[in-house]
């Protein structure tokens, strides 16, 4: 009983921080429309600077605080409004999502620069003293929290619901100019809602580092908890936020309390998916709220008509296969085995990303569960798979048939993502496959009934005998690369694609149009599942040992973004961006790798400038480059203000009728 | 004041979009204390003039003096300030908020008391007194049109631009609005208002501007533009 009690504290001061954290976000995106994935990582830098003066560098605690709070972390915050946000403000879903994930992958690479990872540790207000009440005990960190959540919550209602300046910043999301024209500063209150945010990212940061092992990720990560919170108030309700914030603090740690109470032969008997799924109560918190908020309306009227990069003719297509493949067959014949295990598995990445295009590029979703779907198809290879009544089967051999059963069940398993992603779109589609990918990480692949065991398992594979070198296997992958690029644009060519593309500029006139959009979806999500399910094959295959660690839910975010950068609506991004990627990162772990600093600083500034309006990214650039400076006579068929010139035209100009959109 | 300065003064304006000009030189005047009607068909250049002016679009060329004092690439929100109120195309309200907040918003720019200012758009459009707690989104159109037109009676603006007042309203709510912009420029407030109707217009107009294609055409008393202006809109003129 008195355990209950106990962790009904605990509870209660978790979600009291996850409550803080959660009042950023939401008043954030009450202001900007900008959901800020980069919020876990401000209050993480801002910790580790906490413990920088306070603990290092032995500064009194309260000069740091204050210090902290209400200078450095509002100042941060300025700049970010000042250099970043106020450009996303009107950006599509997509882009905010790179951009601020960009900024996130540039914050953790900083803190590592800066504070090399390794024991840290702070200690709570007043020396952990407590206070009892009979049966438990609460320290005075605990009293702390819950204060000053309360106190947010309250402080931010009032200033949001009661005063003017409070009323002008949730004016400015919905019409800047017009508040301009109403004499107030919409730079100003900006500046003020993301100096306020950052200051409470801060604070949460604070408030959890004496209880977690204090690291870049853990205290990045934790915020993805407060998403869930911020998702109760549907990123808009002070109230319900707090509400949904506390509940998900009591689940959390009735969830452990449960856990410690259960028999412990059940435990084992489970291997590892009981303590999966009470890891995961977070992200499957997040996924319920996803599942029962109100379904978001079409929006109609705000067609985008992104012009996507034109499809290159079967002849072009064939040429650069041959040049790849003859290039990466010269190129491993030039280096040792070392090498060429090293360039097959940097070429996974590209062929990874393929699959992104279909659903990212061309269907104009978003995926941040890919490499979940990659490491279904790696699993399905690693454990096997008997076929029933047929007497076929694999054990962990990588073998054509393996090939089309991880292709199979991967978009199967696809499909079965798809339908509660569905009800969703643009952002909330976004958290929602985090949420999957999180669930799954840890009550699939860390389990010992399904997956490859805890935290850290690896299972062998073998591959067979006539690709065993690291060369062969390496050059399989290239062959595999180029067969799913043409299964790629061949559905690109098809009518298929051009409903697609349709899906994509507008859902609200395809639905008049009567196509089924959700059928479109659900197709596309599942063949994108399996092709990256077919990746998770060669991957498997070329790192020999996959395992948890490979496919852990964080590492969607760096995919995602440098398919984005690079270009996720062509090959020839993907290519690009995946080698890159792959090149940074061969053994796929971001976080050991603080030579990602410099290259995410110049991804994030880069994007900055040019992606906000140009969706085809760096290659569709280069893309766009080439044919102004080739084709001069067609830019003057079509002069500088006519129609044709203005206007991007949508993909449902040519809506299975007439030529396909830019085709060559 | 002196007499001799116009409330607003726009000197050979030139803006466009990109790369696309759209006003080639528009020059007119708004006498203080007159109500100017700036008629045209659509896509003439009226909204951009006006945009122009309230510093929401940067002009490529020419100048706009308000009160005589040269104000090209002031931020819109300092000119707010300074006495111009914008009520622009559309429907000038926030719908999220409701009718109270909106009307809160309004002493960015006023110089009235937060309360003043209530009291005066509740005794003028009683219905939004009764709505006051409603989100300004779920008003009808023409309750919408009033609280917008609230901010222009609450803020005792130096020049008030009103553009497309009559857009998507019932006639008779319309007759109503434009007797609040007579009263409004008799109580001495200089007014520019853009409408496609010109006849509603220039009932309380004193003076007309015809603007057809980025140029003015005529410019002058009701009576004397009624031959430019039938010219514009039968597309004699383009
Ligand atoms: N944001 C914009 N981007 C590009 N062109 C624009 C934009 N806004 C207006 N235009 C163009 O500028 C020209 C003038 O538009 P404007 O809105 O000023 O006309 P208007 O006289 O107000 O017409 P209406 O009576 O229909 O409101 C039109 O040809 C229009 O297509
Ligand atoms: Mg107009």
């Amino acid at each position: 009983m008195s355990s209950f009690v106990s962790f009904t504290i605990i509870g209660i001061v978790l979600g009291s921080t996850y409550a803080i954290a959660a009042s950023g976000l939401v008043l954030t995106y009450a202001t900007s429309n900008v959901f800020n994935f980069a919020h876990g990582a401000v209050g993480m830098v801002m910790t580790f600077l906490y413990w920088e003066l306070y603990v290092h560098q032995g500064w009194p605690v309260w000069f740091v605080l204050p210090f902290i709070l209400l200078i450095v972390a509002p100042a941060f915050g300025l700049v970010m409004e000042l250099l970043i946000m106020r450009r996303l403000t009107t950006a599509n879903t997509t882009t905010q999502l790179g951009v601020t994930v960009g900024l996130m992958v540039a914050l953790i690479g900083a803190g590592q620069l800066i504070w090399k990872p390794g024991g840290r540790r702070v200690d709570a207000f007043f020396n952990g003293s407590k206070v009892s009440f009979g049966v438990v005990n609460v320290t005075a960190q605990q009293f702390i929290t819950l204060g000053l959540a309360l106190a947010v919550a309250l402080g931010l209602y009032v200033l949001l619901n009661r005063t003017r300046i409070g009323t002008a910043m949730r004016a400015v999301v919905d019409n800047r100019e017009l508040l301009a024209l109403h004499g107030a500063r919409p730079n100003v209150l900006s500046g003020l809602a993301w100096a306020l945010g950052s200051s409470l990212a801060a604070l949460t940061g604070i408030l959890l580092a004496p209880q977690l092992n204090f690291d870049h990720t853990t205290l990045t990560f934790l915020v993805v908890s407060a998403y869930a919170g911020a998702m109760v108030g549907r990123l808009k309700s002070l109230p319900l936020t707090f509400v949904g914030a506390i509940a998900l603090g009591l689940l959390t740690e009735y969830g452990q309390w449960l856990y410690t109470e259960l028999p412990t032969s059940w435990i084992t008997d489970s291997e590892g998916v009981i303590y999966g799924l009470k890891n995961s109560l977070p992200t499957i918190f997040l996924l319920g709220v996803m599942l029962v908020l109100p379904q978001e309306k079409l929006r109609v009227g705000r067609v985008t008509g992104t012009k996507l990069p034109r499809i290159p003719s079967w002849r072009t297509t064939m040429l650069w296969s041959a040049a790849l493949l003859g290039g990466s067959y010269l190129l491993t014949g030039a280096m040792g085995e070392a090498n060429n295990a090293r360039f097959g598995q940097t070429m996974c990445l590209p062929l990874i990303m393929l699959s992104l295009v279909l659903l990212v590029g061309y269907g104009g979703d978003v995926s941040l569960c890919q490499l979940s779907f990659v490491g279904v198809g790696a699993l399905v290879v690693a454990r096997g798979f008997d076929i029933p009544f047929t007497g076929l089967g694999f054990h962990s051999q990588i073998s054509p048939l393996s090939i089309v059963t991880a292709f199979l069940l991967t978009a199967v398993v696809g499909a079965i993502v798809a339908l509660p992603a569905l009800r969703l779109r643009g952002l909330y589609i976004g958290l929602g496959t985090l949420a999957i990918a999180g669930a799954m990480d840890r009550s699939v692949f860390e389990s010992g009934l399904v997956g490859f065991g805890a935290q850290g398992s690896t299972i062998q594979v073998t591959r067979p005998s006539w690709l065993s070198t690291e060369r062969s296997f390496a050059l399989a992958v290239v062959v595999a690369f180029v067969v799913t690029a043409w299964i790629i644009l061949a559905i690109r060519r098809s009518k298929y694609g051009r409903i697609l593309l349709a899906t994509r500029d507008s859902q609200a006139a395809c639905a008049t149009l009567g196509f089924s959009t959700t059928m479109t979806r659900v197709a596309v999500f599942a063949m994108s599942a399996g092709l990256a399910g077919v990746a998770g094959v060669f991957f498997a295959g070329m790192s020999v040992t996959p395992g948890t660690l490979n496919f852990y839910f964080f590492q969607n975010l760096p995919l995602l973004l440098f398919a984005i950068v690079f270009g996720v609506t062509s090959v020839t991004g993907v290519l690009t961006g995946g080698f890159v990627y792959g090149c940074i990162t061969s053994t796929f772990i971001v976080g050991q790798h603080p030579d990602l600093v410099g290259l995410a600083y110049i991804v994030v500034l880069v994007m900055l400038r040019l992606l906000v309006n140009n969706p085809n990214g760096l290659v569709g650039l280069l893309f766009d480059q080439s044919r102004r400076i080739m084709s001069r006579p067609d830019a003057v068929s079509a002069p500088p203000g006519s129609a044709a010139a203005r206007e991007p035209y949508p993909a449902t100009a040519g809506l299975g009728l007439e030529a396909p959109v830019g085709s060559a | 004041m002196s007499e001799h300065v116009n409330a607003l003064d726009v000197i050979d304006l030139t803006a466009g979009y990109g790369r696309i000009q759209v006003l080639h030189g528009v020059s007119f005047s708004v006498p203080v204390g007159t109500i100017v009607a700036l008629l045209g068909p659509n896509g003439a250049g009226k909204t951009t003039t006006l945009n122009c002016i309230a510093g929401l679009i940067d002009p490529m060329g020419g100048h706009v003096h308000i009160g005589g004092h040269h104000l090209n690439g002031a931020a819109p929100d300092r000119l707010a300030r300074a006495g111009l109120c914008t009520i622009p195309e559309g429907r000038g309200i926030f719908p999220n908020l409701t009718v109270a907040e909106n009307i809160d918003l309004f002493a960015f720019a006023a110089q009235a008391s937060p309360k003043e200012i209530q009291e005066r758009a509740f005794s003028q459009f009683p219905r939004l007194a009764e709505r006051r707690t409603q989100l300004a989104g779920k008003l009808s159109g023409g309750e919408q049109q009033m609280l917008a037109m609230a901010r222009a009676l609450s803020s005792d603006p130096a020049l008030l631009l009103l553009d497309e007042l009559s857009m998507g309203l019932a006639p008779k709510i319309v007759e109503d609005l434009y007797e609040i912009v007579g009263e409004i420029g008799r109580s001495g407030v200089s007014v520019l208002v853009v409408e496609q109707f010109a006849r509603r217009a220039l009932a309380v107009a004193q003076l007309g501007i015809v603007m057809v294609q980025g140029r003015v055409t005529a410019l002058g008393e009701p009576a004397d533009i009624e031959g430019e202006l039938s010219a514009a809109y039968l597309g004699g003129a383009a």
